[in-house]
């Protein structure tokens, strides 16, 4: 388009667009495609009886409200972690810094078995709870657990950097105004990070509406109580209903790519307020 | 900026804690750290603690013996060699996409950019289905697949195929930023001053990305690793053949085989500490490339 431009001096574009897109065709593009042609094998009404079909409507529930959940708890505790990250000194602050990440990186079916086994009810933690009423492993809180831990680094990571930019004069500013604490940090800190606070409670709800790994061992699976979408999935290949499992697949890729819309716009709405300062 | 990064943690804090007007009082304080640190006891050390106590809950002995167990070696081959293979092509394949999208301008940039992020956002569950739909008995190519004797589904290529596609990202969104802050004035003057376009990329776009290149590839090596959902779908579970780690993991887990899981776990979250410390390491470097990138990029 812009061949003969002074700043085409760099070579190698052809090849590495070109490079990029067939292998991003081979790989993501053409594969997902799949799922919605796939789709077109059933008439539409037979692909809304799929996916309106009690048990699967229970399992948008089950998927859907403990992802709400767990990111907004991680959207409270991952500012305050953040939050003292980056202003508090403590010891082992690098330590604890660093296994912020452990999410990301550990596999999430050690997560899960791992996460099992503290809340089952012969478990480290289950057996104090079980006395108390209280189930973690095999119901919909379980589910809730693994969600948290899933998500907890898409809060810290999204907000940190923006704590760690923030200028002190606004805060000084503030308190020399009669401001007090808890009104700066309402009024003065938390707007230029509501942005990013709000990017990352999104990513971790996108993260944990597809998540399986960490979630199939501590759910229990139990059809309208605690079985998420993407089991449903792998229920339905097991039965070889190809169509079925595609149909939900397709709710479930439309639904990924609206979340992925909305954090595209929050990103850019975080970038502005950040880069505006 | 550069002196600013090895320190980075304590002058951060210090700069907040030095006024009183951006300080709180020390209970809050103490409230807020404590509640900090209860949340990471409980969500992160503790599953991360269990996986190893688990593992020797019955000796060292039991240990060893689980992992030298031929279908714990066979899952362990199999998962070293499909990352070997998926990792380096979207090594290549990040390489090219940062190169051909922050060295040049072109319209569809932002979607193309967009798209390549596209697989962090797809169910694993879903990025399995869509290869079985493709390639699967019932698929597209089944047939012709099937009469060629070529088995991709329940095979090596799907779990490969699989792993490449939710690892696709990671290399291509670490190199894509760092490549737009560097800027393209050192390479023009390398092409200017005579070098070929492979000495320039090998002489200078290679080392000035080299950290963020190799934090892309631990992140991506760390998750074709530990991949569970989507190779679960292409896989097959047949044991000794097409189960990775973390399907090897499973299935011990649900014969109750506990110490077994646990001990071909405990790997796994071996591999995680590995690339969580490579990770600060490499952070630390990178930080300061990417500085020093932006101090040339803003005064230019």
């Amino acid at each position: 388009m812009r061949a003969g431009k002074p700043h085409r001096v760099l070579p190698g574009f052809p090849l590495a667009l070109g490079y990029t897109l067939v292998y991003l065709a081979l790989i993501v593009l053409i594969p997902l495609a799949a799922v919605f042609l796939k789709s077109t094998s059933l008439t539409w009404e037979q692909f809304w009886t799929v996916i309106s079909a009690p048990r699967v409507v229970a399992s948008y529930r089950v998927s859907f409200g403990t992802s709400l959940l767990a990111a907004a708890i991680n959207a409270v505790f991952g500012l305050i972690f953040a939050w003292v990250l980056v202003r508090y000194s403590f010891p082992g602050k690098r330590i604890v810094d660093a296994l912020v990440d452990l999410p990301f990186a550990l596999p999430t079916a050690v997560a899960g078995i791992a996460l099992t086994a503290i809340y089952a009810g012969n478990g480290w933690l289950g057996q104090w709870l079980q006395p108390l009423g209280i189930k973690v492993a095999f119901t919909p809180l379980g589910i809730l657990v693994a969600l948290i831990f899933i998500g907890l680094p898409f809060v810290v990571r999204t907000v940190q950097p923006v704590l760690e930019d923030l200028e002190t004069e606004l805060e000084e500013a503030a308190a020399s105004l009669g401001a007090d604490r808890w009104q700066t940090f309402y009024r003065v800190v938390l707007p230029p990070v509501l942005p990013a606070l709000l990017t990352g409670f999104a990513l971790a709800f996108a993260r944990a509406v597809g998540e399986y790994g960490s979630v199939i061992f501590i759910a229990g699976n139990v059809p309208m109580v605690s079985e998420i979408t993407p089991l449903l999935i792998i229920t339905k290949l097991e039965q070889f209903d190809y169509p079925g499992a595609t149909a939900i697949a397709a709710v479930m890729l439309v639904t990924s790519f609206i979340l992925l819309f909305l954090i595209n716009g929050l990103q850019a709405w975080a970038n502005r307020s950040h880069g505006g300062g | 900026m550069g002196a600013a990064v090895a320190t980075h943690w304590t002058v951060h804090s210090r700069r907040f804690e030095a006024s009183a007007a951006t300080r709180e009082p020390a209970w809050v304080r103490g409230i807020l750290i404590a509640i900090a640190l209860a949340f990471f006891a409980l969500f992160l050390l503790l599953p991360l603690v269990t996986v190893f106590a688990e593992a020797l809950r019955k000796g060292w002995g039991v240990y060893f013996a689980a992992l030298v167990d031929p279908d714990a070696r066979s899952a362990i081959f199999l998962t070293l060699l499909v990352a070997a293979i998926a990792v380096p092509l979207n090594l290549v394949f990040g390489v090219s996409a940062a190169w051909a999208i922050a060295k040049f301008n072109f319209r569809g940039k932002q979607l193309l950019t967009t798209l390549i992020d596209l697989p962090f956002s797809v169910s694993p569950v879903v990025a399995g289905l869509i290869f079985v739909l493709l390639f699967g008995a019932q698929g597209w190519f089944g047939p012709w697949l099937m009469a060629h004797d070529v088995k991709i589904i329940f095979a090596v290529p799907g779990l490969v195929l699989a792993t490449i596609f939710v690892t696709f990202p990671f290399v291509a969104r670490e190199l894509i930023p760092l490549m737009e802050a560097q800027g393209r004035e050192e390479e023009e003057a390398a092409i200017v001053l005579g070098a070929s376009g492979w000495q320039t990329f090998w002489r200078v776009t290679l080392p000035n990305v080299k950290w963020g290149l190799l934090y892309g590839v631990i992140l991506s090596n760390a998750r074709a690793m530990g991949e569970f959902g989507a190779v679960s779908v292409v896989s097959g579970h047949i044991r000794g053949r097409t189960n990775t780690m973390p399907l090897y993991v499973e299935i011990l887990y649900n014969e109750y085989n506990f110490a077994a899981a646990f001990a071909v776990a405990s790997l796994l979250a071996l591999l995680a500490l590995l690339t969580l410390v490579v990770k600060s390491l490499v952070e630390r470097r990178g930080r300061q490339q990417l500085s020093v990138g932006e101090e040339s990029g803003a005064s230019a």
